[in-house]
């Protein structure tokens, strides 16, 4: 059996919500009441999952809760999970920058951590002299900087500008000396957050060239956070979903990839729309859910998968020309596409929408819904729309409103 | 399974003992001081014209000032010794001592962005701060050197060799300096006002250290105030050495070394305590 560099036992993490600072002295009070008595520190005992959606009645709120894994020597584990998972959070706990309330790793080797590049640069400083102090603050001694300190600058491709105060570099140079000093580091557990999100592509590929060497060539443990999906997927051979400050799954990291793309979604509500009854409504939507063909509810699809959009509809009352409005709108609700069928029915009824796969850019859409009578009257338009999340495993997860790659696939074929 | 066999290198628990200080990995930091040490240098100088003579500027309109406040209108004594060497003294040393309480007391606030993201001995920091205030001290010194010289020869002051005391007087006051601002700092993590009783506190507690007169002004009723005060001996001595007169006893030095000791232990434990999680209260 290989030997373990890291096992985490029990880790918790509590965050206090608001306004820190109001009420503290009587919290700390009360607690410290506690500890002198011998009792158990009262506010652990309270707090809520870490979901941002919903309002809780706690002040307090667990951003992991119970999470225990052993990572072996040599692994490179992808921790993959939606923003608010806990991700950050216990890359944090392990780079020893705030402490766990509750629970213990145990550590084999020395831990460097990349949570961001270029922490404590100078900006009045050269580039030379920033090396030196950035590689200083992320742990390196002296000497070991010079005699790297060649391939750090060959790394970086700014060697013209090594003498030049940094603050007179452009972003993208600082970025690449940054990393280019980073990427050097000598340690046995290399802990990296979402760092190359900066940078251009050809200096990501570079940097992901370098980050596969560190952990497939030089046998260094690594642990990885990327909404990079396809980075994850080729760094590395583990994998750890996170949902809510819970681990969900560790494993092989395609198992892992699997997850989180199609089932831990299975119980989120998100994925079915539940409408109020109002019965002054003469025709209105009672409910829409997202399946996939297996009819499992689902909320992010591949690329490759059909979509079936399952509505509900209560027609109360006949209306002729009735008809309802099914449209797929951008992050920024602008409606794209719009299709219309008539209401053909009274009382309640399903109607499933199937949309086909590789028809839709990887992308985050809406589908919005309205029942009218043309030219007429408005039945009803639910405010609240439905996301749909078409993600595509072999390129990087879109951000918000990116739409540079358009937005439907259309078969077109170059001719000439 | 072999996992309790195995031999851990490093061990991250929710709580530490109250005084655990890594001293061998502050030394594998040391490289970090020096960066530190080099970058206060660098960026003092950088796109200034007249660079260090800034340093002189400071302490030289301070004590004209001194002067006309204290010497001309308030009239108070200054044990018969020149005025400029007087308060040049303890403007030297006060500067030094103010300047590395301020920095320390408020060490976790102004690199909160570097602690949040890399994990080093937070006690570089502070360290840092009291060694970099040094360099400007050691410019600020130069200057006194220079004006003890000029009175000697001019038969004014009489230096005499407790001026070898030097260096524990400076000792003695960066680590009343350390020990206090780490108090502090810790504090203000969570409760914000104290970073505001410090500025203003500062100002009183100079008032209350023989900086601006000597301890014989002093009314006999309110002495044993500033002989409470730890900074009174180093004050005192320093200036018996370098100027030649005052009223200095050895046994103020003893009990202000003490004193230091105490502090510096206190403040590296609440500093230790608050170090590892402050980044949640900041």
């Amino acid at each position: 059996m290989k030997e373990l560099a890291i096992i985490a036992e029990n880790i918790s993490k509590q965050y206090r919500l608001g306004e820190v600072g109001t009420g503290t002295i009587t919290h700390d009070l009360n607690r410290f009441w506690h500890k002198v008595r011998g009792k158990e520190n009262p506010y652990l005992k309270i707090g809520e999952a870490n979901d941002r959606t919903s309002v809780g009645d706690s002040d307090y709120v667990w951003s992991l809760r119970d999470i225990n894994f052993e990572i072996q020597q040599g692994d490179a584990v992808g921790i993959i999970g939606r923003n608010g998972a806990g991700k950050s959070t216990l890359l944090k706990l392990l780079s020893k920058v705030t402490k766990p309330t509750t629970g213990s790793f145990k550590v084999n080797g020395r831990i460097a951590s990349l949570l961001e590049v270029g922490t404590g640069f100078n900006p009045e400083m050269t580039g030379r002299e920033n090396i030196y102090l950035n590689g200083a603050i992320l742990g390196m001694r002296r000497a070991e900087i010079t005699r790297k300190f060649d391939e750090i600058v060959a790394f970086s491709g700014v060697e013209r500008y090594i003498d030049t105060p940094v603050k007179r570099y452009s972003s993208g140079m600082y970025v690449r000396l940054a990393f280019a000093v980073a990427a050097h580091l000598e340690s046995e557990i290399l802990i990296v957050d979402e760092v190359l999100a900066v940078g251009d592509a050809e200096f990501q590929k570079k940097c992901l060239g370098k980050m596969g060497d560190v952990s497939k060539g030089e046998g260094r443990t690594v642990l990885f956070v990327s909404h990079n999906l396809s980075a994850v997927k080729t760094l590395c051979n583990k994998g750890m979903l996170l949902q809510n400050g819970s681990l969900i799954q560790s494993g092989i990291i395609d198992e892992t990839l699997d997850q989180y793309l199609f089932n831990y979604l299975d119980n989120d509500n998100s994925s079915t729309l539940i409408f109020e009854e109002d019965n002054s409504k003469e025709a209105q939507i009672v409910s829409v859910e997202l399946k996939d063909a297996e009819g499992k509810n689902c909320l992010e699809f591949y690329t490759t998968k059909d979509i079936y959009v399952h509505i509900t509809i209560n027609n109360r009352v006949k209306n002729d020309n009735a008809r309802l409005n099914f449209s797929i709108l951008d992050k920024y609700e602008n409606v794209f596409f719009i299709n219309r069928r008539e209401l053909d029915f009274t009382g309640i009824k399903t109607w499933v929408v199937k949309i086909p796969n590789e028809c839709l850019i990887a992308n985050n859409y809406m589908i919005g819904l309205a029942l009218d009578v043309p030219k007429v009257k408005l039945l009803d338009l639910p405010t609240k729309k439905i996301g749909l999340n078409i993600v595509n495993i072999e390129q990087e997860e879109l951000k918000d409103g990116d739409y540079e790659n358009g937005i439907f696939k259309i078969p077109i074929q170059w001719e000439k | 399974m072999s996992t309790n066999k195995q031999l851990w290198t490093e061990e991250i628990k929710a709580d530490s003992s109250l005084f655990s200080v890594n001293f061998k990995e502050l030394w594998h930091y040391r490289d970090l001081l020096l960066m530190l040490l080099k970058r206060d240098f660098i960026t003092f100088y950088k796109q200034t014209i007249l660079g260090p003579i800034w340093f002189f500027v400071q302490p030289i309109m301070t004590s004209l000032i001194y002067m006309v406040l204290f010497g001309q209108v308030a009239k108070l004594s200054t044990d018969d010794l020149p005025q400029i060497p007087f308060y040049l003294a303890g403007i030297t040393i006060w500067n030094y001592f103010a300047d590395s309480l301020v920095k320390t007391s408020s060490v976790f606030q102004s690199n909160a962005s570097i602690f949040g993201k890399v994990y080093f001995p937070r006690l570089i920091m502070p360290l840092s701060i009291v060694f970099s205030g040094l360099l400007k001290f050691v410019v600020q010194f130069l200057l006194f050197i220079a004006v003890v010289v000029y009175y000697s020869f001019t038969n004014q002051i009489q230096p005499n060799l407790w001026i070898l005391m030097t260096p524990l007087l400076i000792l003695l006051m960066a680590g009343f300096a350390l020990g206090l601002g780490m108090i502090f700092s810790s504090m203000t993590t969570k409760y914000k006002d104290l970073s505001f009783l410090l500025a203003f506190g500062i100002q009183l507690y100079m008032y209350a250290t023989p900086v601006v007169y000597p301890i014989s002004a002093m009314p006999e009723k309110y002495r044993w105030i500033v002989n409470a005060n730890p900074l009174t001996g180093i004050f005192e001595c320093f200036r018996y050495g370098y100027l030649g007169s005052g009223h200095f006893e050895p046994s103020s030095l003893i009990y202000t070394t003490l004193f230091v000791v105490v502090l510096l232990f206190v403040g590296v434990i609440t500093f230790n305590k608050v170090e590892k999680g402050f980044m949640d209260s900041i």
